[in-house]
C-alpha cells in the first residue's frame, strides 16, 4: 500500500479497523474525537459495532462486555476520560481480558487543556485502577508508528490476555504526515475457550474479576504477575539513535522523543557526541537497556512533556551510577528543539553533578521562564 | 385411568438453574426471582443463547446459580456491560440482574441511557428498599421514615431526599419497550411476576427495545423482621409507595400473546 497524508487520530482508527476491531465504544473528548468520528462512519458501513456511550465510564464497561465475547474491541479517549476509565480497566485486568485503549494525552491535571502532554505516564504505566496489574503501554513518535503499534496492540492483547494502551499525545493525534496503512485482516471467526457467547452444546462459562476467597485471589494475582513476567521478558521495544559513540544520552518517548531527536542531530552537527534512547514500550520499561547504556555515557538528560514521570524510572535504571538531569514542559506546553539543544550544550560544557535531585535542579533553571510569563 | 404407581414429578429445579447451594438468607426473595427467570429461560428454550450480567450487591454471585453463560459487572455498570455484549452478539439474549443500589444509585446513568437507547436487553430489577450485601444502608428506594444503618432515625426526606420510582422514571423514555413493576410477596403476585418476566424476554427476542421488570422484594435480615413479617411489610408499605403496574408497554409489545 502506498503512503498517504494521514492525520494521527484517523490513522490509528483506520489501523484498528484493518486489524479487525469488531466493536468500538467511546465518548467525545478533544484531542481524540476524530477517532470516534471515524469509527462512527466506518464501523456501521462494515457491519461492525459502534456506539457513542453516555460517558467514558459506560464506554469502558461496554468494552468490558464486548471483550468477554472474545472479539477485538477498542476504546479511545484523552486524559480526563481515561481517568474515568480506570475502574473499568482494573476490572478488565482482573478478568484477564484482551482490550486495546488509545489515550491521546492532553494537558492536566483536572480539566487542564486540549494541548499535547505526557502527563498520563504515571496513571498509565504505574497507576490507574486498584489492585496489582500492569497494562502494556506503547508510545508512538510518528503517525506511521502509531499505525504500526495499533495493529501490534491487538496481537499483544490477545497473546497475553492483557490490556494494551497506546499512549499518544495531542501532537501525534492531530498532526498529519505521510504514512502507510496496513492490509485488511479478516475478522475472527474462531474465539478463545474462555469467551462467553452462549453455552450452546458446552458447559457454561463465567467471566468475573471476583475471587471472594483471598487464597483464590492470591492465586489469580500470581497468575497475572506470571503473565507480566513473560511480557517483560518478550515485549520490550525501544529505539537507539547515535548511541554507539555517545558520551551523553538523551532519553525521551513519543513527541518528546521525536523533538529530542532533532536536538540530538543539531548537537551532533556541532560535534557534541550525544545519542538518543527512545523507549517505545513504556510498560514494560526497558530498564536493563538504560542501565547498560549508562555504563558507556557520562551523563543522561531526560526529556518529557510532564514534570518528570519517566524520570523516576530512569533514576531506578541508572542506580545513581552516573548523573542525570531533567528537562520538561508541562500543562500542554511542547518543547522546541532549541530548548533541548541548549540543555545538551550546557551539559556538554558544564557536565552534571552526581547526586542531588534532577527535578529540583530543573525547576531552579526553569523558574525564570515561568516567572517571565506572569 | 391415571397411574398410581411410580413417581410423578410435580416440582423440580429448572434446567436453567445450576445445582448450587445459594448464599441468600432464609426468607429472601432473590431465590424466587432467580427461579422465575430460570423457568422463563426453560420455557422459551433460551438457556443456550443467553448471557447474564450479574451486579454488585447481594446478587453478586447470581452467576453461580444460573446454568448459562454469565459475566460479573462492576457496581452499577451491568447495563453498559450488557450493551457491549449485545452489540457484538445481537442474536443472543442478554439480561442483567440488579438491586436498587446498583441500578438506581451508582448505576443510574448506565440504566437510563440503556433504556433511552432502546438497548435490546432485559433488566430484572430487585427493589427491596435497602442495601443488603453491605448490611442495611439507605438505598435510593428506601421509604420516607424507614430506618437503616445510615438513616438510623428514619429516612428524613428533607435531608436525604425522596425515594426514586424507577419504573415510572424509565417509562417516559422512547427506547423503553416494556417497563413494569411486580411484587414477590404472595403466590398470586409471583405468578404475575413470572408472566412479566416472560413478556420482558419476549420483548427482547422480538427486538422491541429495552425491557425492565421491577420486582418488589424483601430483605428480612436487614429490615430486622421474620420472613413472614417482611412479606407483610412489603405489602403494606412498599406497594403504596411503589404501585404494581404496567408503566410502559409499547404497542407492538402489547400484541405479544404468551
Amino acid at each position: 500500500m502506498a503512503k498517504e497524508l494521514l492525520k494521527g487520530n484517523i490513522a490509528m482508527a483506520e489501523a484498528a479497523i484493518r486489524a479487525g476491531v469488531q466493536a468500538y465504544f467511546g465518548y467525545p473528548i478533544t484531542p481524540q474525537t476524530e477517532l470516534l468520528e471515524w469509527f462512527s462512519e466506518r464501523m456501521p458501513a462494515l457491519g461492525r459495532a459502534f456506539l457513542q456511550a453516555e460517558s467514558e465510564v459506560a464506554a469502558v464497561n461496554m468494552v468490558y462486555g464486548a471483550a468477554c465475547t472474545g472479539v477485538r474491541v477498542l476504546s479511545s479517549s484523552s486524559s480526563p476520560g481515561v481517568s474515568l476509565m480506570m475502574e473499568g480497566l482494573s476490572y478488565i485486568a482482573g478478568t484477564e481480558l484482551p482490550v486495546v485503549l488509545i489515550d491521546v494525552v492532553r494537558g492536566g491535571p483536572g480539566l487542564g487543556n486540549i494541548a499535547p502532554s505526557q502527563g498520563d505516564y504515571n496513571q498509565l504505566v504505574h497507576g490507574g485502577g486498584h489492585g496489582d496489574y500492569h497494562p502494556i503501554v506503547l508510545a508512538p513518535a510518528s503517525v506511521q508508528e502509531a499505525i504500526d503499534l495499533t495493529v501490534l496492540a491487538f496481537d499483544l492483547a490477545e497473546k497475553y490476555r492483557n490490556i494494551v494502551i497506546i499512549m499518544a499525545d495531542g501532537n501525534i493525534g492531530q498532526m498529519m504526515e505521510p504514512a502507510e496503512l496496513p492490509p485488511f485482516q479478516p475478522l475472527k471467526t474462531e474465539f478463545p475457550k474462555w469467551a462467553v457467547r452462549g453455552a450452546k452444546g458446552r458447559q457454561r462459562r463465567i467471566l468475573s474479576s471476583i475471587y471472594i476467597e483471598p487464597k483464590d485471589e492470591e492465586v489469580t494475582n500470581y497468575r497475572i504477575m506470571e503473565t507480566w513476567n513473560k511480557v517483560q521478558a518478550n515485549e520490550l521495544r525501544y529505539k537507539e539513535y547515535y548511541t554507539d559513540d555517545a558520551d551523553m544520552l538523551v532519553v525521551g518517548y513519543g513527541t518528546a522523543g521525536r523533538i529530542s531527536l532533532s536536538a540530538v542531530r543539531a548537537a551532533r552537527s556541532q560535534g557534541i557526541k550525544v545519542g538518543l534512547f527512545r523507549p517505545i514500550s513504556l510498560s514494560p520499561f526497558p530498564y536493563q537497556q538504560v542501565e547498560k547504556l549508562a555504563q558507556h555515557v557520562e551523563n543522561i538528560l531526560v526529556v518529557e512533556m510532564n514534570a518528570g514521570q519517566m524520570l523516576e524510572d530512569i533514576l531506578r535504571a541508572v542506580k545513581g551510577n552516573i548523573p542525570v538531569d531533567f528537562y520538561g514542559r508541562m500543562g500542554g506546553m511542547v518543547p522546541f528543539p532549541d530548548e533541548i539543544l541548549s540543555e545538551i550544550q550546557r551539559i556538554a560544557s558544564e557536565g552534571i553533578e552526581l547526586g542531588g535531585d534532577p527535578r529540583i535542579r530543573w525547576m531552579q533553571r526553569f523558574a525564570p521562564v515561568i516567572r517571565s510569563k506572569n | 385411568m391415571a397411574t398410581t404407581t411410580g413417581t410423578q414429578i410435580v416440582y423440580q429445579r429448572p434446567a436453567s438453574l445450576s445445582e448450587t447451594p445459594n448464599h441468600y438468607c432464609p426468607g429472601c426473595t432473590h431465590g424466587v426471582a432467580h427461579r422465575l427467570i430460570a423457568e422463563v429461560l426453560d420455557e422459551m428454550s433460551l438457556r443456550e443463547i443467553t448471557i447474564g450480567v450479574a451486579p454488585v450487591g447481594c446478587s453478586v454471585f447470581a452467576y453461580k446459580y444460573f446454568d448459562c453463560d454469565f459475566v460479573e459487572a462492576a457496581h452499577g455498570r451491568a447495563p453498559a456491560m450488557a450493551t457491549g455484549i449485545k452489540r457484538v452478539l445481537p442474536d443472543r439474549i442478554v439480561f442483567t440482574y440488579q438491586g436498587d443500589g446498583d441500578l438506581a444509585s451508582i448505576g443510574m446513568s448506565e440504566t437510563v441511557h440503556a433504556a433511552g437507547r432502546g438497548e435490546n436487553i432485559t433488566v430484572i430489577f430487585i427493589n427491596n428498599a435497602i442495601y443488603g450485601m453491605t448490611a442495611g444502608q439507605m438505598a435510593p428506594t428506601t421509604l420516607p421514615g424507614q430506618k437503616t444503618t445510615t438513616s438510623p432515625a428514619g429516612r428524613d426526606v428533607e435531608q436525604m431526599g425522596f425515594p426514586l420510582r424507577m419504573a415510572e422514571l424509565l417509562s417516559n423514555l422512547d427506547g423503553a419497550g416494556y417497563v413494569v413493576r411486580r411484587s414477590l410477596h404472595d403466590p398470586k403476585n409471583i405468578r404475575l411476576a413470572k408472566k412479566a418476566i416472560r413478556l420482558a424476554f419476549e420483548t427482547q427476542q422480538r427486538g422491541l427495545g429495552f425491557s425492565m421488570v421491577e420486582l418488589l422484594s424483601t430483605c428480612s435480615t436487614n429490615w430486622g423482621m421474620t420472613p413472614l413479617e417482611a412479606l407483610k411489610w412489603l405489602e403494606e408499605h412498599m406497594i403504596p409507595a411503589y404501585p404494581i403496574g404496567d408503566y410502559k408497554v409499547a404497542p407492538n409489545v402489547a400484541e405479544i400473546k404468551v
